[in-house]
């Protein structure tokens, strides 16, 4: 099991290098990171936090937007392009269990954006600690945005590989994958503002918004990482960050759930793809 | 001996039309079959059944016994699609070595298959800058990881030159010394004339014939025709005497069977001073094939 899962691993993994995906998305990453970080530097002084916690929230809020688009992009055609390829049929005729090929995908593509992630957001974390002066706090909201990242990134290339799966065809799977972000990473937010100041104080805004927020995994993700810091200058559906009814790390909770429905949906419907 | 591939009275219909019709079919280990038919008849259908990727209406098949699509029976089949295409910035040594992962076979084999298919020179170049003949034999090279027990090769020389084409079957015929099963298709019976041991034709879904070809030959029983030319104005006097076909003014065609030929030969002798030429074309491989596959007499003119 273990040697096929690592086969369709080191293939998949190839792939993304050899595509140039990692290159591309660790130079989006960077670039951004590092304007939001000079941007922070420049504003730093009048405020209470340092520049890394300071960065650390707005990165936190553009990586909503960034990482879960990155990685539907490296992950949506990974099976319907192979269906309509033919070079799956020639993988399933293998011993190889649809399951493995599924996970092997998912497992490779994750590395590879949490390859960016750490490249990325890394070097520009240590220009920053270099550059300004640091606490520990910036540096454990940096070490949580970073590997709340990843996680991010997994459960979009999930979502990415679970569309392609579902889909079987690389033009419905690509139309899938932008109507899945629209959906989940701007759409989402804005019904639920609208919500929230449709019902005003009560029980939809005490008992039920907040489990509404952390469904979504990229409002999970940006919850986690606001709740995280006390100090951290937010606004609108961030604001609830100071007024959960649970603890942050239940978003964290709720990326995991994430991840296990996408990758039994994804490898469930891959058992039934006829090549 | 049993049989590696039994297929017995499978059924297969596809969106309400019947792609198979009670087909049985079965190969024997060290056996190469062809499998023989037009573009449509159901020949990519059948493969598909044997791997498990289609499910049969009716009727069984059984890989080394086993269920189409098992694990058991995914470890004895090797695959070459009609149509194969790998990931053009792989080399064909990583292609290779990701099969031979998946089939959990020492990678060490993989140099060895590169070396049978001719593909040790261009081992390490990217797919995308290889000729489709060499594609094709990368997918062979591909289909003889871990020494099958059978092999399904999907059209596997169509588009290729007649050296390659016989480089391919020489590493078919191998791979059959080895002990393989062999099950390929192929469009026409010259192709596979004394490269397999049994043929079979399918048409429209139904298994029309099966057998040598010597077999399939005598259960077809085609007439040989002699080809007559005429001296000029003695057509029409051998058209009344002998009937037969009028080609044109000078030219007739006779069918007869084939006892009868030397017969016939020895009664035209008597009008030898009326003929220019005599030719005698037995019934050729087309004809076999032609034969077996038609459907109906309008469509053989086609």
């Amino acid at each position: 099991m273990s040697t096929r899962i690592g086969t369709v691993f080191g293939q998949e993994l190839r792939q993304a290098r050899r595509n140039l995906w990692v290159i591309l998305a660790t130079a989006v990453l960077g670039l951004f990171a590092l304007a939001l970080a000079l941007f922070g530097a420049g504003q730093g002084s009048g405020l209470k936090v340092d520049v890394l916690t300071l960065t650390a929230v707005s990165l936190a809020t553009l990586s909503v937007y960034l990482i879960p688009l990155i990685a539907l992009l490296m992950s949506y055609d990974s099976i319907s392009g192979e269906v309509e390829r033919g070079s799956l049929a020639l993988t399933f005729a293998t011993p190889v269990r649809r399951w493995e090929v599924f996970v092997g995908k998912l497992l490779a593509q994750t590395v590879a954006v949490c390859v960016a992630i750490l490249i990325a957001f890394g070097t520009v974390g240590c220009i920053i600690g270099f550059l300004a002066e640091t606490s520990r706090d910036g540096v454990s909201a940096w070490l949580r945005l970073m590997l709340s990242a990843g996680g991010l990134g997994a459960i979009f290339v999930g979502i990415g590989l679970m569309l392609s799966a579902l889909t079987g065809r690389t033009a419905r799977a690509a139309a899938a994958a932008v109507g899945v972000w629209l959906l989940l990473v701007v759409l989402y937010d804005v019904a639920l503002l609208g919500a929230i100041m449709a019902a005003g104080e009560g029980i939809f805004a005490t008992h039920v918004f907040p489990w509404l927020v952390i469904a979504n995994p990229a409002d999970a993700f940006r919850l986690y990482n606001l709740a995280m810091i006390d100090a951290a200058p937010v606004a609108g559906i961030d604001g609830l960050s100071q007024t959960l009814p649970f603890p942050p790390v239940a978003a964290l909770a709720a990326l995991g759930l994430w991840l296990v429905v996408t990758i039994a949906i994804g490898s469930a419907r891959t058992k039934r793809i006829v090549p | 001996m049993t049989a590696i591939l039994a297929i017995n009275a499978l059924c297969l219909s596809f969106g309400g039309q019947q792609v198979l019709d009670d087909v049985s079919l079965s190969v024997q280990p060290g056996e190469r079959l062809a499998l023989l038919g037009h573009n449509g008849a159901g020949k990519s259908t059948l493969f598909k059944t044997v791997l498990g990727f289609l499910r049969p209406s009716s009727g069984t098949v059984a890989v080394a016994g086993r269920a189409p699509g098992s694990n058991a029976a995914r470890e004895a089949v090797n695959y070459l699609p009609e149509v194969v295409s790998f990931q053009r910035n792989l080399s064909g040594r990583e292609v290779l070595s990701y099969f031979s992962g998946l089939r959990g076979t020492p990678k060490a084999e993989v140099s060895d298959l590169l070396a049978r298919v001719g593909l040790l020179d261009a081992a390490d170049r990217a797919v995308g800058t290889y000729s489709k003949g060499m594609r094709q034999r990368l997918g062979l090279a591909q289909a003889l990881i871990g020494a099958p027990r059978l092999l399904l090769l999907d059209e596997p020389t169509s588009g290729l030159d007649p050296v390659s084409r016989h480089e391919f079957y020489e590493v078919i015929a191998d791979a059959a010394v080895r002990g393989s099963a062999v099950l390929l298709s192929s469009h026409g019976l010259e192709e596979v004339q004394d490269k397999t041991d049994r043929i079979a034709i399918l048409a429209r879904g139904r298994l029309t014939a099966e057998g040598t070809l010597a077999e399939l030959a005598q259960e077809a029983g085609l007439p040989t025709t002699i080809r007559i030319s005429a001296k000029p104005g003695a057509a029409d006097d051998l058209h009344g005497e002998f009937g037969g076909r009028r080609v044109n003014g000078c030219r007739l065609d006779l069918d007869c069977a084939q006892g009868a030929k030397v017969d016939l030969l020895a009664r035209l002798g008597r009008h030898h001073d009326k003929l220019r030429d005599v030719e005698i074309a037995p019934p050729g491989l087309t004809d076999i094939y032609r034969h077996f596959s038609r459907m109906s007499p309008a469509e053989d003119q086609i």
